[in-house]
């Protein structure tokens, strides 16, 4: 037989007038190989199925399953139980708004940002379906798929001491799509022009240093070096811009 | 109730419902895509492999062109494919990629000099070409002749479907997530939008267009074991088939992917085979070659599936307690390769199994995977049925893939799909004036509240929808599977029966309110064992064995009889499917013959007849 874990999940449904934040505990017998997705999954199949939370490809792959786990943002569905003590807390990601238990709304949020920070390539080049594609540098490509690589699961703002002081702080997500721009020859931004975005309190200069963005970025995204490379590119500009006054 | 209007609608927000849109919004038209989940989340995302396209730049790939991406394409469909579908695409393929290079795709690029490959477990050198260098790259993929696959690293579906949801936020495109689409709105002959409920708050509203796309995927969540997302149920192909007038074509046509991991049925890529990975059974020795002299591993995914459960039948297999499975050997390719161009296989190997691959093997067993079938629709994307309906991408039978997919090919027909349909939806939006009819609009808003009314009050039944849907994937796993015979088919149509009575007597355990699950399972549960039921019955029906469809009782592949496609309608109040038939192909550009590999007898046609229908491509 299997450990009894028991689980202490955070409950509130905005939507349900009779519903007042709570937690809830759930007792369940532990099997192999056990995930946060399948425990949650069991939970509501089979104890209450009015229990809401997110999944989508069950794989570490999608950023859907972000919650704080224990006290550690993290994706629920690469979790194992075995790798946890016997009592599970589960609580929603905090700054983002929630939807219902442990479902928060990032994608709203996520939105939002790629209008803060122009998320798209900026280029006069119009695209000729007769010509060879522009030539790149195979290194380049792979820099650039390494920053690409975000889920936007929420986990580095949900973490962010400053994020979670100011709601107006662009967080490591944003500043980490930025740098993805920065380094692609394909955009014709300047560094004045990057600077407009996140040469400011809401951008890179908000940011404490606290680092724990790249603590408990699933996909280990190398967050500290991006923060670092975009606050010298950013200062850089700035005395620039001082000077040329 | 909320009532919204757009000249598009696009239901489904991943790489073809996207690609979909951006074509209307860069002609100026007014574009709503509504997604279940964030669009970046969408199932897009979790294909890693790559996207086959003849660009012919790499060492491997030289001498590829159009006509051999074709060839491959009928080959793999087993002749089932539409050809001036599968000729459409082959040839727009190339450019597609050029044009997603520009739009921000980093894709791999040709770096030039020499380097090793694995195939089969051996060592080989190339050479790249400086002149080529910094051109779009390919790797290898099962079904093929050239080394065609275009990938970024092995999350090509992730970084091509961060470009496309970018391109949709530079056009102003309203991508709303968390609404998901419960019925169309239509009289029967055309389609005027769909009825949504909103998964924030669980309320329904309308959306009104002159044109609907249903982009929503595959509908591997039918099967109990599937690499796909919990997304991926269905519910597109369940409203579509709703209207009694739509057609799910080739509902039988499904894909098992040969390396699902044991237990919890994750996919690692074929890119891992692609890049020399071999499969091994219980004494740790290679097998596929016995099976498949010629391309051993890499043959296509149904050929690797069936072979590799024949080798488990025949005691082969490894013993779990999960079941049987194989192993899957990467651990020659290296640290630096498995830690670069495998990162993906690497994590999930880790995370989900414990498992290091550069020293371990890796337990695999088929998965289902894809689904050929789909809402069929016309060479423009058209469904058939109702006007103003389209569809793109895996939740459509377009059909290229016929009765089998290549890898690499699902992944490019998102886009490349996506691009020509999108083009043929603003010809339409041109072209076409909708009237809206309240009465349609306020009959269907009013039925689907009351749906939902009943399963909150259990008016209809107690039935647990978690129980119905596990018995209904289960019924497919025992009988719709790699392999098919009448008797378990049989069976699998009485259980599903019996299924479709209890699924129209469901109740809810919950409350219902709010961003409820166990609503929206309530809400697609009795479309779901309806689709079911179709694959199951058209499988039944097809008395031979075509691509991923395996009847052990009629193993050859009868092209006198069975060389067209099935038609699965559900009229109103029905009980069974109505299946029809209609020619696989306007025409051959190839005619049918053999695939090269997978064995197994062919039921001739005759010559006559295919030679009428062959064509010779004019250039």
């Amino acid at each position: 037989m299997g450990r009894l874990l028991q689980f202490e999940i955070f409950r509130y449904n905005p939507e349900d007038k009779d519903s007042a934040p709570h937690m809830q505990t759930f007792v369940m017998e532990e099997t192999t190989n056990m995930t946060l997705f399948i425990a949650l999954n069991r939970l509501r199949e089979e104890q209450d199925p009015g229990l809401i939370f997110d999944f989508c490809c069950r794989a570490g792959i999608c950023g859907a399953c972000a919650m704080v786990i224990n006290g550690r943002p993290g994706l629920a569905c690469q979790t194992k139980t075995k790798d946890l003590p016997e009592i599970i807390t589960l609580l929603p990601l905090p700054v983002f708004k929630l939807i219902g238990d442990l479902s928060v709304d990032t994608g709203i949020w996520f939105r939002e940002m790629y209008q803060k920070t122009e998320s798209w390539i900026h280029t006069t080049k119009e695209f000729d379906s007769a010509k060879e594609e522009e030539r790149m540098d195979n290194a380049v490509a792979e820099e650039i798929y390494e920053l690409e690589r975000c889920v936007e699961c929420g986990c580095c703002i949900a973490a962010c001491g400053t994020a979670r002081l100011r709601e107006d702080f662009m967080g490591a997500a944003a500043l980490n799509r930025i740098a993805r721009f920065v380094i692609d020859p394909r955009d014709q931004r300047t560094d004045n022009q990057y600077f407009d975005i996140i040469g400011n309190d809401y951008g890179i200069f908000g940011c404490m240093g606290l680092l724990a963005c790249e603590d408990v970025c699933p996909k280990k995204l190398p967050l500290q070096n991006q923060l670092g490379f975009l606050r010298r590119k950013m200062g850089i500009t700035a005395i620039k811009q001082f000077i040329r006054k | 109730m909320q009532t919204y209007y757009s000249d598009l609608l696009v239901i489904g927000a991943g790489l073809a419902g996207e690609r979909v849109a951006v074509e209307s919004a860069l002609a100026g038209f007014n574009v709503i895509c509504l997604s279940i989940v964030p669009a970046r989340r969408s199932h897009s995302s979790a294909a890693q492999g790559g996207m086959q396209a003849a660009l012919g730049n790499c060492a491997m790939g030289e001498g590829d062109n159009v006509d051999v991406h074709f060839m491959d394409t009928v080959k793999g469909s087993d002749w089932g494919c539409d050809q001036e579908v599968a000729r459409l695409f082959a040839d727009a393929a190339p450019i597609e990629m050029r044009r997603l290079a520009h739009w921000g795709v980093p894709w791999n690029r040709v770096v030039p000099g020499t380097s090793t490959y694995f195939k089969g477990g051996e060592k080989f050198e190339k050479f790249e070409k400086p002149e080529k260098e910094g051109l779009i790259t390919a790797r290898s993929f099962g079904g093929t002749a050239k080394w065609r696959t275009c990938y970024t690293s092995d999350g090509t579906g992730h970084a091509v479907m961060c470009t496309m949801d970018n391109k949709c936020a530079e056009l102003g495109i309203n991508v709303l997530d968390r609404k998901e689409a419960i019925s169309l709105i239509h009289d029967g002959e055309q389609c005027m939008g769909a009825i949504v409920r909103c998964l924030r708050t669980g309320k329904l509203e309308t959306y009104l267009a002159k044109a609907t796309a249903i982009c929503t995927g595959g509908f591997g969540r039918l099967y109990k074991a599937t690499t796909n997302a919990v997304i991926c149920d269905g519910g597109g192909h369940v409203i579509a088939q709703d209207t009694g007038v739509v057609p799910i074509g080739n509902p039988e046509a499904i894909q098992f992917h040969p390396t699902g991991i044991v237990p919890t049925d994750i996919l690692v890529t074929e890119g891992c085979r692609g890049d020399g990975g071999t499969l091994l059974d219980v004494n740790e020795e290679r097998f596929m070659h016995i099976y498949e002299p010629e391309k051993a591993e890499l043959a296509s995914r149904d050929v690797v599936s069936r072979r590799m459960t024949e080798h488990m039948r025949a005691g082969k297999g490894v013993a779990s307690a999960y079941g049987e499975h194989l192993w899957l050997d990467i651990r020659h390719l290296g640290d630096k390769h498995i830690s670069t161009k495998l990162r993906e296989v690497d994590e999930i190997c880790q995370n989900f199994l414990g498992v290091d691959a550069r020293t371990q093997l890796i337990p695999v067993r088929p998965t289902q995977h894809y689904t050929m079938a789909g809402v069929r629709t016309d060479k423009n994307g058209a469904a058939y049925g109702l006007k103003g309906l389209f569809s793109a991408g895996e939740a459509a039978c377009w059909d290229m893939h016929g009765f089998n997919r290549l890898g690499g090919n699902s992944l490019a027909e998102t886009v490349v799909a996506g691009g020509i349909i999108g083009v043929k939806i603003v010809e339409f939006l041109k072209g076409n004036e909708t009237s809206f009819k309240t009465g349609d609009i306020n009959s269907e808003a009013k039925r689907q509240q009351e749906r939902i009314d009943n399963l909150i009050s259990g008016r209809l039944g107690k039935e647990n929808v978690y129980k119905v849907r596990a018995e209904m994937q289960e019924a497919l796993m025992q009988g719709c599977f790699v392999f098919r015979n009448e008797q378990d088919l049989s069976t699998c149509v009485e259980v599903l029966q019996g299924l479709l009575e209890r699924s129209a007597r469901i109740g809810l355990v919950s409350k219902g309110l709010g961003a409820n699950h166990e609503v929206a399972a309530a809400l697609k549960i009795q479309g779901q064992v309806r689709l079911a039921m179709c694959i199951a019955q058209a499988a039944l029906v097809r008395r031979e064995s075509r691509g991923s469809h395996n009847r052990e009782d009629f193993p050859a592949r009868d092209d006198q009889n069975w060389l067209n496609r099935t038609l699965a309608y559900w009229p109103e109040g029905q009980t069974m499917p109505e299946l029809k038939y209609e020619e696989a192909t306007p025409h051959f550009e190839i005619p049918p013959g053999e695939r090269g590999y997978g064995g197994g007898k062919i039921i001739h046609a005759d010559p006559q007849e295919i030679e009428a229908k062959t064509i010779t491509k004019s250039k």
